[in-house]
């Protein structure tokens, strides 16, 4: 019945979003842009690894467009809710847990996508990397996706204003970005900077994804990258579970 | 067997200003078959009652079963036996009539082919079957309303629960409208519960009227009896008897406690 019922609510809002042609391409364009205007700064910089400047930064990139793409998912049940689709969605007897996977898969599957164009393009700017590390970072994006996309959710179905799920994610996910070492690694920072990096979860998925595309799989990183992006999603998708069941107040 | 009951069924929000009662007690008889209005002021917690018995709202007091489901226990099964159609329909705006009505089918487990056919059979007797490759942002009020009530009762539900179904149609698609809930009932043996601030819909409808105000049940009768026993006689108007109940209109323009 799982299955089913999220097979359904997916197909739903895959053929939402496949309607919405600019919806698809919009978000990878803050990434793009990064690539085109920030990536060449870095190619002679000392960034402290053997790693070549877009090993550093693609991985960056690729969280980043999950960091801000899958925060905002949100936006959508707010509307949804005006509009009398997750309450008339609810009274059925679908699953609840499917309400929140056929969602965030979708959201999975989109961001996913940008990602391999992004890659694509950082290939023809410079970017050399080991397959199975490339496809490494995509689970990781698809994971990260789930987690905030989850989460996203079930704060939309508690705030039910735009006006007041902007700025929460607004300020949550900026100090998330500065903080995660997207743009440089942390380490090059003052220790103080680098410790409170450690604070937030991004830190440990961006430090996996830049071990993947210079080829170093079985890693510290690469452990807890797994353990905090696994941990991170089964926290998500039980909350915004426990949201879908019991929202309505 | 009554195919709804309530004791006591009671919501209470908590706010940043402090508890609201939305609903404090409603105790609540229905027996299959039967057209129930349930006639209010704003805020009177008409909408919060059918909240909670469609299960999208888990009451604070009291116990319900619905369609011999208990509410606490087995919301699921309440579900399989009511449809909702809020105030606000349901429908996504992009879509075509078809895919909603089909989606919906899926969404109560009717096979892909089952869904098909439920859908077909629901244009036909809704008077939606030009309109099934229309996106739903494409139709009028009734038609609308039309589909909301339709997406409710792809699952041949036992009772339905409507919440203020012509509020914003003209006077026409009003009168439809009454006519396919006589219908349901008439051919389906549908339990339907309404909620609504215009009497004169709550007297042509009907069977019974309840009337809540404050979060309870201030009055309940068949229209003819609240009018004998509120107004002084059978000829007077309900508005007469409801103003009599609650001392004020029905839809004064008090802020509504809880959507």
């Amino acid at each position: 019945m799982l299955l089913h019922d999220t097979s359904l609510i997916f197909g739903r809002y895959v053929r939402q979003t496949l309607r919405s042609r600019f919806q698809i391409l919009f978000g990878i364009l803050m990434p793009l842009l990064y690539l085109l205007f920030f990536g060449p700064l870095l190619t002679d910089l000392p960034l402290g690894s053997e790693a070549g400047s877009w090993q550093v930064l693609v991985p960056g990139l690729l969280l980043q467009l999950a960091l801000f793409g899958a925060s905002f998912a949100g936006f959508a049940v707010i509307i949804e809710q005006s509009t009398g689709v997750v309450d008339r969605m609810r009274v059925t007897p679908v699953s609840r847990l499917a309400l929140l996977l056929g969602r965030v898969l979708r959201d999975a599957l989109l961001f996913m996508f940008q990602a391999v164009l992004l890659v694509g393009a950082a290939l023809v700017m410079g970017l050399r990397a080991p397959l199975p590390g490339v496809l490494i970072g995509f689970g990781f994006v698809g994971l990260l996706t789930v987690s905030l996309a989850s989460l996203s959710y079930a704060l939309a179905m508690r705030v039910r204003t735009p006006q007041e799920f902007g700025p929460v994610i607004n300020s949550l996910t900026m100090p998330a970005m500065l903080l995660s070492g997207l743009m440089l690694p942390m380490t090059l920072g003052p220790r103080w900077l680098d410790v409170l990096s450690h604070f937030t979860p991004f830190r440990y998925l961006v430090d996996a994804v830049r071990d993947a595309y210079t080829g170093s799989y079985a890693t510290t990183h690469m452990l807890y990258g797994v353990l905090v992006a696994v941990g991170f999603a089964l926290v998500a998708v039980t909350v915004g579970t426990r949201v879908f069941r019991s929202a309505g107040t | 067997m009554p195919i709804i009951s309530t004791s006591g069924l009671s919501r209470t929000f908590m706010t940043k200003a402090g508890p609201v009662e939305a609903v404090r007690s409603i105790d609540l008889t229905v027996r299959a078959g039967e057209i129930i209005g349930l006639l209010g002021p704003n805020g009177a917690g008409k909408t919060t009652t059918l909240r909670m018995l469609t299960t999208l709202l888990a009451p604070t007091g009291g116990a319900a079963t619905v369609a011999g489901r208990d509410l606490a226990r087995d919301p699921a099964g309440v579900r399989e036996k009511c449809g909702y159609v809020a105030q606000s329909g349901g429908v996504d705006p992009h879509v075509t009539v078809r895919e909603e009505l089909v989606t919906q089918g899926r969404l109560y487990r009717l096979s892909k082919a089952d869904a098909r056919a439920r859908t077909a059979e629901l244009a036909g007797s809704l008077g939606l079957e030009g309109l099934l490759d229309r996106k739903t942002s494409a139709l009028s009020g009734g038609q609308r309303r039309r589909l909301d009530i339709a997406m409710g009762l792809t699952h041949r539900p036992e009772v339905l629960f409507l919440d203020e179904p012509t509020t914003g149609l003209d006077p026409g698609s009003r009168t439809d409208l009454w006519e396919l809930v006589r219908r349901l009932r008439d051919d389906f043996g549908t339990t339907v519960v309404l909620t609504t601030h215009y009497l004169d819909e709550a007297d042509a409808l009907a069977d019974r009227v309840v009337v809540v105000d404050g979060g309870r049940v201030a009055a309940e009768g068949t229209p003819t009896a609240l009018k004998t026993t509120y107004a002084g006689s059978p000829e007077a108007t309900l508005q007469d008897a409801f103003l009599a109940v609650t001392g004020r209109a029905p839809a004064s323009e008090a802020a509504p406690v809880a959507a």
